[in-house]
């Protein structure tokens, strides 16, 4: 089904001088797969086509549940050069989360289950 | 018998974070060590401007009245402050802090320790004679590009003088540029006599000091896990509870506001990631794919399994150097058509700068309220949607060489209240002010080139 990402995962941005990282946890463990493979580089390079003028890698952290993608030549100079609004990539992660992404319906339930807390998000 | 943990508290996460947070660690429950952070690129580079200006100056402000009036429930409930407030003036730091102490009483006086050697800026040129080229890392120029224009040039460094400055039995360590991480992990490793090469625990010490640097964001600050059920009105900053293998508890205080789960912590982890195999700091090389997080109920999260690999030779160079100058200015259109009224202002304005003759390296133009913070043109919005804006504003910067050619666009904003498009509001903040540039240019250095020349000083008052 297709849902909005923010219903498969959280996230969090900020800056590395002009580059941007957004790092993105799968709310439970089983929405990773759908991250790893819903989420390319090439896919969130275009999600920022507006901003990124760079290239876009993407880390893993199975063991978090995580990706985390460094999208070079994002942020206008970054720094003290930046004459832009959001010059530190705070609120790119909310952007990305904004994407519409495919996921199987027991995923996104098993997602649900821990944002409203009957079930535990992380091993305890 | 149980095992021993020591406890660091986060304090503050940034050069302006809530004043309240470090007295509230301190006085709401038990911690062994306060660890303040105010140090980011950019504040090496506005302190340095303040020392210029007074000489007394240069360091974080707000730690002096801060320590002075926690010093009785320091030396009263035994807890040693870690911090890196004395920015490009940490002996500034201390006589201010001396001073101040003086019309505190307490049971004896505070033993402070300086911290010094990190500041390379008056070294930069025997630096550069002696081969070291501090080559910008991302582009590969040697420094002798812009060598004339640098205003700031400290090295980041680690936990050495600091647990140097512990075991000489210092309250509070007052440091220049020490890696944000290692005023966690420096506690950590004097407490539990971890040795400089054990590459796995220092690993784990500087995942929590990750977590500590920022304060209430591993807390729940920014967090966006149920971000409407966390209580932010007074949070309690986080908490290392470590043991001495390497593994730790990352909690706060109970009765303090925020909360603590995996999300706050996850997110907290990837904040300002690189690579995560290779977080290097200047006492480990960390691997953040191997922490191994765990939720153990009521505001406590679990880390184990860190590893760690070894130190690499050099120290990570922060250096900032003057760029031009800019300013920005911003003017509220409201509706209907507000979204177009700000282009035709913006189309205004930039016809006057044009017939004006004003040259400038960059004119950006945002629409705030209609996609600025993406970075999205209106176009990339929705008709409908752009239609049924209230209001937007109009965010207009400009960056170049020439001072007066910024200068002289500040002057343009306000005459569009009389001579412009409709419905306008939003100045009263009044004219832009100009800023200095200041660039950064991240460099490497070889560690022996700096660490010979780390001082460290403990005195009372």
């Amino acid at each position: 089904m297709k849902v909005r990402l923010d219903r498969l995962a959280i996230a969090r941005s900020g800056d590395k001088g002009d580059a941007a990282n957004i790092g993105v946890i799968a709310i439970a463990p089983g929405a990773f797969p759908v991250l790893l493979e819903q989420l390319t580089p090439e896919r969130v390079k275009e999600r920022f086509s507006a901003v990124c003028r760079g290239r876009v890698d993407r880390y893993e952290l199975p063991n978090l549940f995580a990706l985390n993608f460094l999208l070079h030549e994002s942020l206008g100079g970054g720094g003290t050069v930046s004459l832009m609004l959001d010059a530190q990539g705070k609120t790119y992660a909310a952007f990305l989360l904004q994407m519409e992404v495919d996921a199987p319906e027991d995923v996104v339930s098993a997602c649900d289950m821990v944002r409203s807390g009957k079930e535990p998000g992380r091993p305890v | 018998m149980s095992e021993r943990v020591v406890r660091v508290a986060s304090g503050q996460g940034f050069w302006g974070d809530w004043q309240e947070a470090p007295k509230l660690q301190v006085r709401h429950g038990p911690i062994d060590y306060l660890m303040l952070d105010y140090l980011a690129e950019i504040t090496m580079s506005i302190l340095q401007k303040q020392r210029e200006r007074d000489p007394t100056s240069g360091y974080a402000r707000d730690f002096v009245p801060l320590i002075a009036g926690l010093a009785p429930d320091l030396i009263g409930r035994n807890i040693r402050v870690v911090s890196n407030a004395g920015g490009v003036n940490p002996e500034g730091c201390r006589r201010a802090l001396f001073e101040a102490l003086d019309e505190v009483p307490t049971s004896r006086p505070l033993r402070v320790a300086v911290v010094t050697g990190d500041d390379l800026m008056e070294r930069l040129d025997g630096l550069l004679a002696d081969g070291h080229e501090l080559r910008n890392m991302e582009t590969g120029e040697p420094l002798a590009a812009i060598r004339e224009r640098v205003q700031a040039a400290n090295a980041y460094i680690g936990a050495g003088p600091i647990i140097e400055a512990l075991r000489r039995k210092a309250d509070v360590v007052v440091t220049g540029r020490s890696t944000d991480t290692a005023l966690t992990y420096a506690p950590l490793m004097f407490e539990h006599g971890w040795a400089a090469d054990d590459w796995d625990r220092i690993a784990a010490g500087v995942v929590a000091g990750h977590i500590n640097e920022c304060g209430a964001q591993a807390t729940g600050g920014n967090t966006l896990f149920d971000w409407r059920g966390v209580d932010l009105a007074a949070p309690g900053y986080p908490i290392i509870e470590m043991s001495s293998d390497g593994s730790f508890v990352v909690t706060k205080h109970a009765d303090l506001g925020g909360r603590v789960t995996w999300a706050t912590v996850s997110e907290q982890l990837v904040y300002e990631m690189g690579d995560p195999a290779e977080y290097i700091t200047p006492d480990c090389v960390a691997d953040f794919r191997t922490i191994r997080l765990r939720d153990r109920g009521e505001n406590r999260v679990r880390i184990s399994g860190v590893r760690g690999s070894a130190r690499t030779g050099m120290l990570k160079v922060s250096l900032a150097y003057r760029d031009g100058w800019k300013a920005t200015g911003t003017l509220v259109y409201a509706a209907p058509d507000a979204l177009a009224k700000a282009r035709r202002a913006d189309e205004v304005l930039r016809a006057r700068l044009r017939r004006l003759g004003l040259r400038f390296d960059e004119i950006r133009t945002e629409f705030v309220g209609a996609g600025a913070c993406a970075g999205l043109a209106p176009e990339d919005l929705p008709p409908e949607l752009v239609q049924a804006l209230p209001e937007v504003e109009l965010r207009v910067g400009v960056r170049g060489e020439n001072r007066d050619a910024v200068e002289r666009f500040t002057r343009e904003l306000a005459p569009l209240i009389l001579a412009g498009p409709p419905s306008v509001t939003g100045f009263a903040a009044g004219r832009p002010r100009v800023q200095e540039v200041m660039a950064y240019w991240p460099a490497l250095i070889d560690r022996t080139a700096v660490e010979k020349e780390l001082r460290v000083e403990v005195s009372h008052a």
